[in-house]
Formats: structure tokens, sequence, C-alpha cells
């Protein structure tokens, strides 16, 4: 039987090399989010590494990875009496600052708005990893407020050479500064900042641009002496500091940094999984069909091989190895591929901002581990349908002409179908009414059964579409026409498990479209209905600028009020929560806020408003005391009022007092502005955008634009998830392309009669090509209706969580049929070619 | 040496009678030591109006001859034509054109396309070239194949003989200059294979239609009006008015090899 196996494979090399193909590209997406996470993960690890020295001294909380704006600092004396220890071989204070970018001599940012952007002081601590964290390659050390240096690939990405004037905006007093660049410096062994800008100053410099020219310190390095380990560096250094610094092992605070970034990196993980999940489900069906059909062409053979006295078992073993074969087979080269695909997810990323040119793509054991389970585990279950139907083939078949296979009939498969639609409704419905991941994993465990069980039904939900396209096929196309639908039709099962791998692809577009959609759409009401200034001044992604703006803003005859809005990441009862904070009397001149009775009666300092979804899930009502974590400490505040979810970019709001005591620096992310009486618009935009130009990111919008900006955010998003469906999309045409190719092959005989009665290559051609538009219509309608159906479902659920107009982009959904529909076309290419060269005597005489 | 024993069937070349010619057609496969002649210079004639028998032993060249004919392989040299067109000069194009519009074709087995009805495949080709058959034609048609309550069954709902009619009406609705069947009855029982050859020899009779038609079988050659004899790739030999007797005893002197010499008699 092995041997049978083997020649089977050979001889079937084209075929299985299809099904081959999907489960390459399903595993490749499966290594190459982790080759790419990896990656990733490295990357940062090497560069936390490569700054952190063996003791870390700092105000407790400040200076990990997730404190932004963290302003509190050191005093200068703590580092005369770390100098005094023993233990100690070197004391390095450092000041670092972010918000601090460097524009190129186009005046654009360097590295987009995305990364940030850092400032140190130089100084020649050595890293846990036993490198030097900055080392001069280039130039000399700046020194005073007109001098810098910069990290090489910051400097080489703006065009910067030594000697040249380097202009930079600054969230601390200056919004914008230049400066003599006189040196470059190579950051850690590797080099890079996966992305981030770097500008350095020297020590006087930075406390006096950043830090109010006081002698303090953002922390200190501490290197161990020879024989001095860090537990006993640290334990030698705490007792000398004050309350709330502590000194933390190198080892530590890189794991602690190590984990803040793990989270991330765990979230684009399983988010580039549940894609590499949907191209595996895609795969499957590929993989079924193709095994499907392949048993269905053999069953003659198989049906021999019974009568000669094979057992059932056999029968299902042999086609079960094929399968195998071709699942080691593809996982191998998938793997291979993945490698290349994680290169593709880092250009797509760096797209956004995050550089990893630098970093290295390890194939690690786990990933190829992971990768043949996945590969070899879905290969196994698709090819086990066909594989028991192939063992079920009555040795009697093989003397008969016709071999019907037998199969399930559709009544079963509609009552099973069913069952998992109402079943995968259940999940959904359980899905909403929970909470956080598992609430998403059940939402997406109910709609893979709903996907699975409507491509069960589909070859009975099918067949109306079919018929309809073909009354439109046999008026347009005629003969052609006809013989088009009625080969889609002659086997119901074969379509639709064809057009399925497609409708999963398109389900999960359409969705999107319409979530994207209803996001925008929201985001416009909300603006609409609650932004009540006339303009604003923001930055595109939110990131922070300097205060400075909003005081020369003020200062203008034309505007009459600005208001500073401020945003933070804090904690409350152990949940993330994005804080707002803005002066009472602005905001309520600038924002209608829908709550009952002016914003001011309730919102001073010491109090917080609570959007009204976060506080229900958090149990939080009026008169409440609320835990506010910022990075310097916790903030009690009393809620005394809830707001409408999507008024604000923000789900608590509080005064800007409150994050200043929480440590933060005073840095505002948007500016509402009202216009003086009479002032004329053209002036004001004028005068204001005479400011802003100072930093090329933050500009001055009306409501309308403002609205598209943030749109326009939405619509990145989309573009990405739309790039990574692609790869889904892929493998269901292949999928096409598979299924008219077994099928070209299967009707070998009726094509050469086709061709003898007299049918032309053309109009052969034009067959298979509109049994392909078929399938990829009956595909892409089936996944848009359920698009739709999954849309609105979601949009509702989330209606309480700010995207509460549902819109549907009925134009662009339309613009997916039609593109399904060409890509029908392309699919049926290389099969109707094939159709098309077979030769008419060969054909008709072949026993 | 065997040139002159069927002289009388490379009959002039502009006889308007005469619906189908091969001139010296040689058909070789395969190449050097392995080259097979199926056909090793056929020169035959094959009159309008006339009903044609090919026989001889299996592996003769009988298949390769019709398909050649027929416009479905192309000679290794020689001419066909048909009527006054050279087919062996067409393009493929031009010879899908041909198969459609003027000629028939009715094969051993797996004549019909599963997925259309009996009526949809006898329509096929002139659905194909976009015409409408003509209904009284049709009608006739149908009535000689007596088919009329099969019409709207699939060929899996039709028994062989029912299929093998249906093919019959499918090559001759359209009219064609001339009919090639290749084994037409090799599939069937003898009562099935008398409904498609009483239909083939009637649609002769009453229609004037040319037929040309493979077979194993006496009886089946009894009802032609000319049986040619191949082999090894060469006409060696024809009967006019053939019987069954006649053409077994014919079939055996050949299968004997004493017929090598032998001329047809009357
Ligand atoms: N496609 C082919 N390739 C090689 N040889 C062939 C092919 N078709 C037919 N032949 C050979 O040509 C000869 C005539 O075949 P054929 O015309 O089918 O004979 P018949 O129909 O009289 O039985 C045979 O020897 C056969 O083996
Ligand atoms: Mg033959």
């Amino acid at each position: 039987m092995l041997r049978l196996t083997v020649r089977n494979l050979l001889a079937r090399k084209l075929r299985l090399a299809l099904s081959g193909f999907a489960i390459v590209l399903g595993v490749a997406f499966v290594a190459g989010s982790f080759i790419f996470t990896d990656a990733m993960s490295g990357a940062f690890s090497g560069i936390i590494k490569g700054t952190t020295a063996d003791v870390e001294v700092a105000p407790k909380g400040a200076n990990d990875f997730d404190s932004l704006q963290d302003r509190r600092t050191v005093p200068a004396e703590i580092v005369d009496k770390l100098a005094g220890l023993t233990e100690a071989e070197s004391v390095h204070p450092y000041n670092q600052q972010q918000g601090v970018y460097v524009i190129d001599p186009n005046g654009d940012l360097v590295g987009g708005s995305g990364p940030p952007g850092l400032a140190f002081n130089y100084s020649d601590t050595v890293a846990i990893t036993g490198e030097p964290i900055l080392s001069l390659t280039e130039g000399e050390l700046p020194s005073g407020t007109g001098e810098i240096a910069l990290e090489e690939s910051t400097a080489e990405r703006a065009g910067y050479h030594i000697g040249d004037e380097v202009e930079l905006v600054t969230a601390g007093r200056n919004p914008t500064m230049t400066a003599t660049l006189t040196g470059l410096m190579r950051f850690g062994s590797a080099g890079g900042l996966g992305g981030a800008t770097l500008v350095l100053f020297d020590t006087q410099a930075m406390q006096e641009l950043f830090f109010n020219g006081e002698d303090v310190y953002s922390g200190i390095s501490l290197t161990a002496a020879e024989g001095v380990s860090q537990e006993e560096l640290r334990d030698a250094a705490q007792p000398l500091l004050p309350p709330g610094v502590r000194a933390r092992t190198g080892d530590d605070a890189a794991a602690a940094n190590e984990a803040g970034i793990e989270e991330i990196l765990g979230f684009i993980n399983t988010f580039l999984l549940v894609f590499a999940g949907v191209s595996l489900v895609v795969g499957t069906f590929l993989i079924i069909n193709t095994f499907s059909i392949l048993v269905a062409q053999r069953s003659r053979e198989l049906a021999l091989l019974r009568a000669l006295g094979a057992s059932r078992r056999q029968v299902n073993r042999s086609v079960l190895a094929e399968a195998l074969a071709v699942g080691l087979l593809g996982s191998t080269i998938g793997i291979a591929v993945g490698y290349l695909l994680a290169l593709g997810l880092k250009a797509l990323f760096a797209f956004f901002g995050l550089d990893l040119s630098g970093a290295s793509f390890p194939i690690t054991l786990r990933t190829v581990l992971v990768s043949y389970a996945v590969g070899l585990v879905v290969t196994m279950i698709a090819a086990y349908l066909p594989a028991r139907r192939a063992a079920r083939i009555a040795p009697v078949a093989a003397m008969r002409d016709d071999v019907a296979l037998p199969e399930s009939s559709l009544r079963r498969r509609l009552i099973v179908g069913a069952v998992m639609v109402v079943a995968g409704v259940g999940l959904m419905v359980l899905g909403f009414a929970g909470e956080g991941e598992s609430g998403l994993a059940l939402i997406g465990a109910g709609m893979l059964a709903i996907l699975i069980g409507v491509a069960l039904m589909s070859p009975v939900l099918g067949r109306p579409l079919i018929h309809g396209l073909g009354a439109i096929y046999r008026r347009v196309f005629g003969t052609v026409g006809s013989l088009a639908t009625e080969n889609s039709l002659r086997n119901p099962r074969r379509t639709a498990a064809t057009a399925s791998a497609l409708m999963i692809g398109l389900t999960l577009v359409a969705l999107m479209s319409i979530l994207g959609q209803s996001a925008s759409a929201s985001t416009d009401k909300a603006i609409r209905e609650s932004l009540t200034s006339e303009y604003v001044v923001s930055n595109v992604v939110g990131a922070p600028f300097s205060p400075k703006i909003a005081e020369q803003i003020r200062e203008l005859p034309q505007v009459e009020t600005v208001a500073q809005f401020r945003t933070a990441q804090a904690e409350v009862d152990g949940s993330f929560a994005f804080v707002g904070a803005v002066d009472p009397n602005g905001f309520a001149e600038a924002f209608d806020l829908p709550i009952p009775g002016a914003v001011t009666a309730v919102f001073r300092p010491g109090t917080v408003l609570v959007e009204a979804s976060t506080a229900e899930q958090g149990g939080y009502e009026v008169g409440d005391t609320i835990p506010l974590e910022l990075q310097g400490g916790t903030v009690k505040l009393e809620l005394t009022a809830t707001y409408p979810p999507g008024a604000l970019p923000a789900n608590y709001l509080v005064t800007p007092d409150t994050l200043i005591k929480g440590g933060l620096e005073p840095l505002d992310s948007m500016l509402f502005i009202t216009k003086a009486p009479g002032a004329a618009d053209a002036d004001l935009r004028s005068a204001v955008d005479k400011i802003t130009s100072q930093i090329p990111t933050v500009t001055l919008k009306d409501p309308q634009e403002f609205a598209a900006e943030q749109k326009e955010q939405i619509n990145l998003f989309l573009y990405l998830i739309y790039a990574l469906l692609g790869l889904a999309v892929i493998i269901a045409v292949l999928g096409i392309v598979n299924t008219l190719a077994l099928s070209v092959i299967e009707r070998t005989r009726e094509v050469g009669l086709l061709r003898a009665v007299g049918l032309s290559r053309r109009q052969l051609r034009r067959m298979v090509r509109l049994e392909s538009v078929a399938i990829a219509v009956l595909g892409a309608v089936l996944g848009v209706l359920m698009g739709i159906a999954f849309g609105v479902a979601l949009q509702r659920a989330i209606a309480d969580q700010g995207i509460d107009v549902l819109s549907i982009p009925w134009l662009r959904l339309a613009v997916f049929v039609v593109l399904a529909a060409l890509v029908g076309v392309l699919a049926a290419v290389l099969p109707a070619r094939r159709a098309a060269r077979l030769n008419v005597l060969r054909a008709i005489t072949t026993e | 040496m065997f040139g002159a024993t069927v002289a009388d069937s490379t009959a002039p070349a502009h006889d308007h009678s005469v619906a189908a010619r091969a001139v010296d057609l040689r058909k070789v496969y395969g190449e050097g030591d392995a080259a097979v002649a199926a056909l090793d210079g056929v020169s035959v004639n094959f009159a309008a109006g006339e009903f044609t028998a090919v026989m001889g032993p299996s592996g003769s060249g009988k298949s390769t001859l019709m398909h050649c004919l027929a416009a479905l392989d192309t000679a290794t040299s020689g001419q066909v034509f048909l009527g006054d067109t050279e087919i062996t000069r067409l393009d493929d194009k031009r010879l899908t054109t041909l198969r459609r519009d003027k000629i028939g074709f009715v094969f051993q087995a797996y004549n019909l396309v599963p997925t259309l009805t009996a009526q949809e495949n006898i329509e096929l080709p002139l659905a194909i070239a976009g015409r409408k058959p003509d209904q009284a034609w049709f009608d006739t048609v149908i009535d000689t194949v007596d088919l009329r309550s099969r019409l709207s069954h699939r060929p899996n709902e039709l028994s062989g003989g029912q299929q093998q009619r249906v093919a019959c009406a499918r090559a001759l609705v359209s009219s064609p200059d001339i009919v090639f069947a290749d084994e037409p009855t090799g599939n069937l029982d003898s009562a099935a294979s008398g409904e498609v050859l009483s239909f083939l020899r009637r649609s002769v009779d009453e229609h004037h239609q040319t037929i040309v038609m493979v077979t194993h079988d006496p009886i089946a050659a009894a009802y032609t009006d000319r049986v040619v004899f191949l082999d090894d790739g060469r006409v060696v030999d024809e009967i006019r008015e053939p019987t069954a007797d006649r053409v077994l005893e014919q079939m055996k002197m050949l299968s004997s090899g004493a017929v090598a010499g032998t001329p047809a008699e009357g």
C-alpha cells in the first residue's frame, strides 16, 4: 500500500501541489507571525538590556517602559552619596525626555509621528550586556544647549551630517529649537532603536532645557565594582535613597520592562495569529475539496483495490498517508515562506513606524514545532472525511461504469449546518454578555461555527443564486452560458465548498468594512454633536506637544478661549484607563458634554467623570471614590457624573492638577479653540498656523477636518486588516483554480466531445471562465451577506462603547462582489487554457 | 501491389457525387524504430448519399482513418477533401467550424453531455453555432429516431440504445454533409443495434444523408451500400451491396491472409 501511496503522490503532483500550497500559505502565516514577534521581542529586549546598568535608581514606578510623561526626579545630592559606595565602580546620573523630534531638512518629522522621539544626556555607562549604552562613532561630544549628537540611524534617516544645524521639536519649554550636530553615536551593540529617534545633549543642557534648570535627574545608573553582584550593589544603594526612590537590579529592571513589551507583542502576535487562523480555516476547505475530488476521480481504482482484497482500513490509510506527505511537505515549505512573510510584515509595520532593520529574525524550535503541528493537524483533519468516504466505496463499484461515491445526504448536511449556526449564534450571544478576551474568543468561536454551518448548508443555500446567475448567463452567453451553469450545478458540494472558502474571507472583509464605516460615522456624529469649539489643534496620533503652543495661541486677538486637553494612561482597579484631563472652564466653552446640568457644576479638581459603559463595567456609581493609579502614585477622586460613550476620546475625565499629582509632565495633546466675536476665520487660521507651523505634526483644523483626520486613522487600520485578510482570499482563489483544474481533468472526455461537435477553443475557455465566475460570485455574495449580518450584530453589541451609528458601505460591498467576479475570471485562466489545449482525439478515445 | 486491386476507389477528383475523399493518406505514430504506420497510403472515395461501412481487423487503422476524415486528427501526409474543400490545409479554428457545420459524429460511447437533456444534446452543435434548428427537420429527425417521449431526459435516464439514437439524432439534425460513426453499435445488444442501424439506413434512403460507419459486425455491415476493408493501414478490398454472409466470408479470408491477391467479386 505504501508503494501505491508514493506512486499516487507522484502521479498527481500538480493537483497535490495546489492543495499543498494552501498548507504552505496557512503555515507560513503562523510561522511568519511567530518569527516576526520573536524578532520584535529580540529587538526590544536588546534595546532594553543594552540600556540597563547593573543597578538602576529612580522614583518608584518611573522610567518603566509604559511611563511616558513621568516628570518625577531624584535630587543631585544622592549622586554624591552613591558615589561614595565602595560596591559601585561608577555612578551615572541621567536625564531623559520624551517628545523630542528631529525635523529633517525638508521640514518633515524623522520617522513620522508614530515612534517615540527621545532625548538623553550622554554618559559612558556600561549596560548589563557589557557593552556601553552609547558610543561615539564620529565627531565630538556635544556641549551646551546649542549642540547635540544624534544616534546614527536617526542622523542617517534625517540626512544630517556633522556640522549641520538640526531643527528639533520638543515637548519642553521651547516648542522648537536648533542646535549644531557635533557627533554621531551608536546605540547599544546592535544599533537601532526600533524606529524611535534619539537626540543627545550634555547633562547641563538637558537640565536647562527640560528640567527648568534644576540640578535633578530622571534616574541614576550604577555599575558594580569588581566582584560585586547586582543584588549586593542594590542592597548597598537602597538605604542611601530618599523615600519614594528605589534601587533595582539591572536584571529586575530589564525584566519589568520586557514584561511590558511582551504584553504588547503578545497582543500583536495574537492579532496576527487570528489572521493565520482564518487562512488555515480557508485552507482546510481547499484541502477537503481537493482530496474529495481526487478520491472521486480514483474511485474506480479504489474499488478495484477493494475487490482485490484491500481492507477499508488500508484504503483509508492510503489516502491519509497521502495527506500526511502533503502536510509534511507543505509545512516545511510553509516555514521557509513564513520567514519571507515575516520580512514582509517587517516592511508592513515599517510603514506604521516600527523599524526592525537591525533585528534578527530567528526560527526557533517553538516556531518549527507549532508550524508542523498546525500544518499536519489541519491536513489530516481535512483529509479524514474524504478518506472515510473512499473506504466506503463498494468493491462492486469496480465493475460498474459510472461510480458514484457514497456521499452524505444533503439533508443531513443541512441539519448539521443548521445546528452549527444555532450553536454559533448561542456562542456569540454568550460572548457579547461576557467580558474581555474570553468574550472575544466566544464571539470568534461563534462566528466560526456559523460560517462552517453556512458552508455546510451552502450547496442548498447557493442553488437559487446559481440559478439566478444561470438565467443571466443563458441570456447573455447562450449555450456556453447554460453549459457553464449546468457544470456549476452538477456537483453542488464541490461548488459550494469552493465558494465557501471565499465566503469566509469576504465575510471578514465585509464585516471589517462595516465596522470601519460605522466607526467613522460614529466619530462624525460624536464630533458633530459635542464639539462646540470652532477649531481643534492636534497631532494626528495624539502625541503630546509643548503647552507653550496653547499659551501663544491664547494671546492671539482672534481667539476667545483655548481648552488644553491632555491624556494619560492609568489603571483603575487593575484595568486599563484612558484618562483625559482638561480645565473645567475652557472645557465648557469647547465641548457640549451631554450630561444633565452645567459641566462646571460637577467637574472640578478632585472629581472624575466616567464614561457610562466604563462605569457600568466597573460597577461605579455617582458618589463613589475612584482610585486612579498613575505612575507617580494613586489619586483618589470622587465620581460626580457619567457621560455617554464616544463623547470624548477618553473614558475618564479629570482636571489637569490630577495628572500633575500623578507625577505626569504637563503636555497637551489637543487644543479646542473658540473664535473671538467678530474675528475672521481666515485671520484666525493664518495666525494659529504661524504658531503651529513650528511643529510639523501639529495642525489647526475645523471640526470637519478633525473628523476627517480621525477617520483616516480608522481607514489606515482597515487597510492593514485588508492586507492581512488578503492572504486568506488568495488561498480561496487558489481553491477555485484547484477545483476548476480538477474538474477539467475529470471532464476530459466531455470536453473532447464538446470540441468534436464544434465548440471552439474560445467558447470552451469562456465556459470554464463562467463557471469560475459563478463560484466566485456565489462565495462573494454569501460572504457579503454574512458580513452584513455579523457587522450589524457586532455594531449593536458594541454600540455602548462608542460605535453607536450603524453605517453600511453598500458601494464598497458591491465593489467586493464585482472584484470577486474579476478574481473568478483570473482564477479560470489556467484551467481554461488547460481545457482548451486538450487534444480532442485523446480526450474522446481515452478509456 | 495492392494498388491495382483497388484502382476503382481512386476515382476522378471533381466528381460532385463524392462527399469525402482521401488521397494517399498516411498517418505514422511514433518515431524511428517505434514508428507505426496506422494508415499507409489510403486512397478512398465516399459517394454522396451512400452508406459505407469500413471494416478490418483490430488495429488496421479504421478509427485513425475516420478521425482524419472527420477533421479530428491531422494526417502525416496525403490529403483529405470534404466536398471540394481540402481540410488538411485548414487551421484549428476553421476545422472547428467545419466539424460544427458540415460533419456529424457518432462515437462508440460517451456521445452525450451528461448535464444536458436529450433535446439539448441533439441541438448542441446548432446551439454552439448560435443557430436555431429547422423545426420541420428537427421533428423529422426526432420521429425517425423515435425519441419524442424522451426529449427532456438526461443521458443517465436513457438506455444505451436510446443514448446512441440521441447521438445519431445530434449528428443528423444540423444536416451535415457527411456523418462519421465509429462502431456506433459496439456497446449495444442486437435489438438496440437494429434500432440504430435501421435509423441510419432510413436517413440515407429518405434524406440522402452520406454516412461512413466503422463496424466489426457483419450484420451491421449488411445495412450498408458498400463495405471497404482495411488491413495494416491499407485498403485491401471492397464489396458493394453486401450481405452478412458475404461480409463474413470476406473477413475470414482476410484474417487467414488469403485475400491478399483476390479482387472483389461482382
Ligand atoms: N495515439 C496513438 N499512438 C500510437 N499508436 C496509435 C495511436 N492510435 C492508434 N495507434 C496505432 O495505430 C494503429 C491503428 O489504430 P486504430 O486506427 O485505432 O485501429 P482500429 O480502429 O482499426 O482498431 C494501431 O496499430 C494502433 O496501435
Ligand atoms: Mg477503433
